[in-house]
């Protein structure tokens, strides 16, 4: 990449309103050096891929814990896809169950699927590693 | 109270056995609580060295209420046992709720769908893939009668989780009751009603602050004509801490919104002893032992005095505080998840030392989806092990005396004192969430916690530290996809069925009202009896009401 910030959008889809987490990683993610534009809460999916192409973002996290992630993601990464946003890293948060988790990333839903308890710093880490990783970065 | 010339011989004791710590090593974990507030080795007689009995404790159900609202306590009635419970259709919480019952359940507690809790209908855009997901999925009248299908309303109570749209679905309980030829006089139970905990924490909010608190205030006096035996608000701390904030900061924020309501209900023009001993709190019981039974001592104590010193309440009903606890969600783990049993008995042996009226008692699987009728069968199991095995409900507040329990029991209230002052200080509680006050404390509250545990500061077993590695082996509750289907089928043959123009009429008068300034209740039920949805209704309210939007922050 050029010596711009890693911009993320960390959106709130659905209607659940515990933002706990998606507030504790917002807050890692800018204090690790990223660009962090957050949604707030009760967003659309089409909300969701507006912003992300208005603010032309690197990464979308997701944060859902209602349940309804295999509605809400797969719908956000197609809309995403048909703005053009394809590459886009697609991160998800949330009560996740082990086989959602699995049938997201294996369909190409999501990049990858972060779950309670795992440290801030995994998260940064994974973000960090995957833009050094992508060729012509 | 001591003697001075004791008090100096403890001071001396306590200088040669400090002396004697000189050369002795702390383990790492720093000794503070979960909420970070720091704890000394040893309490003695000079931390409460000028505590008093009798004001600041007294007897159980008398003023100040430090040691329980009634005067027998446990030994008179149990708490009452009371699981959060619903998911799917209403057929399907009806059978889990007669499991319960038959289970020795004392009373129900309904937990709603994403879509209910917002008020919107299954069919409405906003609902795809969350209908049932959260809780049981209610869209009308016909809903709750299947709900309450063979429960004998003027037999059991139930308490509601529902917030924004609390007028509407309390109006679909009483309309039900009333189907059941269950009098209004004669229906028990609690709905949450607390709006103000929504902007703060929960997050579930629909109109803005000036109309809700009216929607409030209307409920409380059409309660306390014809609902008499209904808690017509729970103020809850739950959500506040679950959303990351500390034991003090649910403390005070919980009892700033609670005098907010009162003084909403003075405002209105009612009299406080009117509508004051309907009122009714949700706490929550983190994993900090000490320093959860210290917190529920010093909210009773805090809201007697300020009713009787500040609001000028005189019916001792309106002093007391009942409350309601539910362990800490917040305190389970994704990983090994049978140790969350163990977390939650010692929560629910804080609630009980505590002094709560009623407990929910997690189920181990709840971080992971809804819980199945076992794990909730041994979470049911825990309080009643705790209630009848352990002895812990023989004497009342066992733990008063102490001198850290007092030490910490003044200290919290002091602390939460400091915090009604700032909240005045932003022009109240209102004023407070505009400013995003709130929002901010705990979002900070909550990035603390969360850096401290990445730090290994804050152990949490299984997770950061006794790690296994090994993937949950447990069987999780998954919400059929059909339940969505054959929700929005029956929904659409009632709206097919029912008089339209009768629900229309409903709609239109209502209207008329929440412009007016009347009591909006009478008209939500008749619209309610008419079939009207919830999402009609609350569509209807929006015309007039408006809708809020939060400023995001982090």
């Amino acid at each position: 990449m050029e010596d711009r910030k890693i911009r993320v959008l960390v959106a709130k889809p659905g209607l659940d309103g515990h933002d706990r987490g998606v507030k504790v990683v917002a807050r890692a993610l800018r204090d690790a050096g990223m660009e962090v534009i957050y949604t707030g809460l009760h967003q659309t999916p089409q909300q969701v891929a507006e912003t992300a192409l208005q603010e032309d973002v690197d990464v979308v996290g997701l944060s859902i814990l209602s349940g309804a992630h295999m509605t809400l993601v797969p719908r956000i990464k197609e809309m995403l896809n048909e703005n053009g946003m394809g590459d886009v890293l697609l991160l998800v948060g949330g009560i996740i169950p082990e086989e959602d988790t699995e049938k997201l990333i294996s369909e190409g839903y999501a990049n990858q699927v972060f779950t309670p308890g795992e440290p801030l710093e995994k998260i940064t880490a994974y973000i960090f590693d995957w833009f050094k990783a992508k060729p012509g970065s | 109270m001591m003697d001075r010339e004791k008090l100096e011989r403890i001071s001396e004791l306590k200088e040669m056995w400090e002396k004697e710590l000189e050369d002795l090593k702390e383990r790492e974990q720093p000794a503070e609580t979960v909420s970070g507030q720091p704890i000394k080795m040893l309490y003695t007689p000079l931390d409460t060295s000028d505590l008093d009995y009798e004001t600041e404790l007294g007897f159980p159900g008398y003023y100040p209420y430090t040691r329980g609202v009634q005067p027998n306590m446990y030994r008179g009635r149990l708490w009452t046992m009371r699981q959060f419970s619903g998911f799917g259709d209403a057929y399907d919480s009806n059978q889990r709720y007669r499991y319960l019952l038959e289970q020795g359940q004392t009373g129900l507690s309904v937990a709603f769908d994403m879509p209910t809790l917002m008020g919107y209908d299954s069919d409405s855009d906003r609902s795809i893939g969350e209908v049932g997901r959260c809780g049981v999925a209610i869209d009308s009248l016909e809903d709750m009668e299947i709900l309450f299908d063979q429960i004998p309303l003027d037999q059991v109570t139930t308490s509601m989780t529902i917030n924004g749209p609390a007028a509407i679905l309390w109006c679909m309980y009483l309309a039900t009751a009333e189907k059941q030829g269950v009098s209004l006089d004669r229906v028990g139970g609690t709905i949450q009603n607390d709006i103000l905990k929504e902007y703060t924490a929960q997050k579930s909010w629909i109109f803005p602050p000036e109309p809700s608190m009216r929607l409030i205030t209307d409920i409380f006096a059409f309660a306390s004509e014809q609902v008499p035996r209904w808690n017509t608000i729970s103020i809850s701390g739950y959500h506040i801490r679950e959303a990351g904030s500390t034991a003090v900061q649910e403390l005070a924020f919980t009892l700033a919104d609670g005098f907010a309501y009162v003084e909403a209900g003075i405002n209105a023009g009612l009299d406080v002893d009117r509508f004051a001993p309907r009122l009714s709190f949700f706490f929550n019981s983190h994993i900090d032992f000490f320093e959860e039974i210290c917190k529920y001592r010093a909210a009773r104590r805090i809201w007697a005095r300020r009713m009787k010193e500040k609001y000028g309440a005189k019916d001792h009903r309106s002093l007391k505080m009942r409350f309601h606890t539910q362990t800490a969600g917040c305190s389970l783990s994704a990983q090994e998840p049978e140790n969350n049993i163990v977390r939650t008995a010692y929560e629910a042996l804080s609630a009980v030392l505590g002094g709560t009226q009623s407990l929910h008692t997690n189920s181990m699987d709840e971080v992971l989806a809804l819980p199945t009728e076992k794990a909730v069968k041994i979470a049911l199991r825990t309080q009643q092990v705790l209630a009848y095995e352990t002895g812990v409900a023989n004497t009342i507040d066992p733990l008063a005396g102490s001198y850290f329990v007092e030490a910490m029991t003044d200290k919290m209230e002091a602390e939460a004192e400091e915090y009604f002052q700032k909240i005045d200080d932003l022009g109240g509680v209102l004023s407070a969430i505009d400013q995003g006050f709130f929002q901010q404390e705990i979002a900070d509250a909550a990035y603390e916690y969360q850096k401290a545990m990445d730090r290994g500061e804050r152990v949490v077993v299984g997770v950061n530290r006794y790690r296994s590695g090994e993937a949950p082996e447990i069987e999780i509750l998954r919400i059929d996809p059909e339940v969505e289907r054959k929700q929005l089928e029956r929904l659409k043959r009632l709206k097919e069925t029912r008089d339209y123009n009768r629900v229309s009429a409903c709609l239109e008068e209502l209207k008329r009202c929440a412009a007016s300034g009347e009591n909006l209740i009478p008209k939500i039920l008749d619209a309610v009896r008419a079939y009207a949805t919830e999402g009609e209704i609350t569509a209807a309210l929006k015309e007039v009401f408006g809708e809020y939007k939060e400023k995001p922050l982090f």
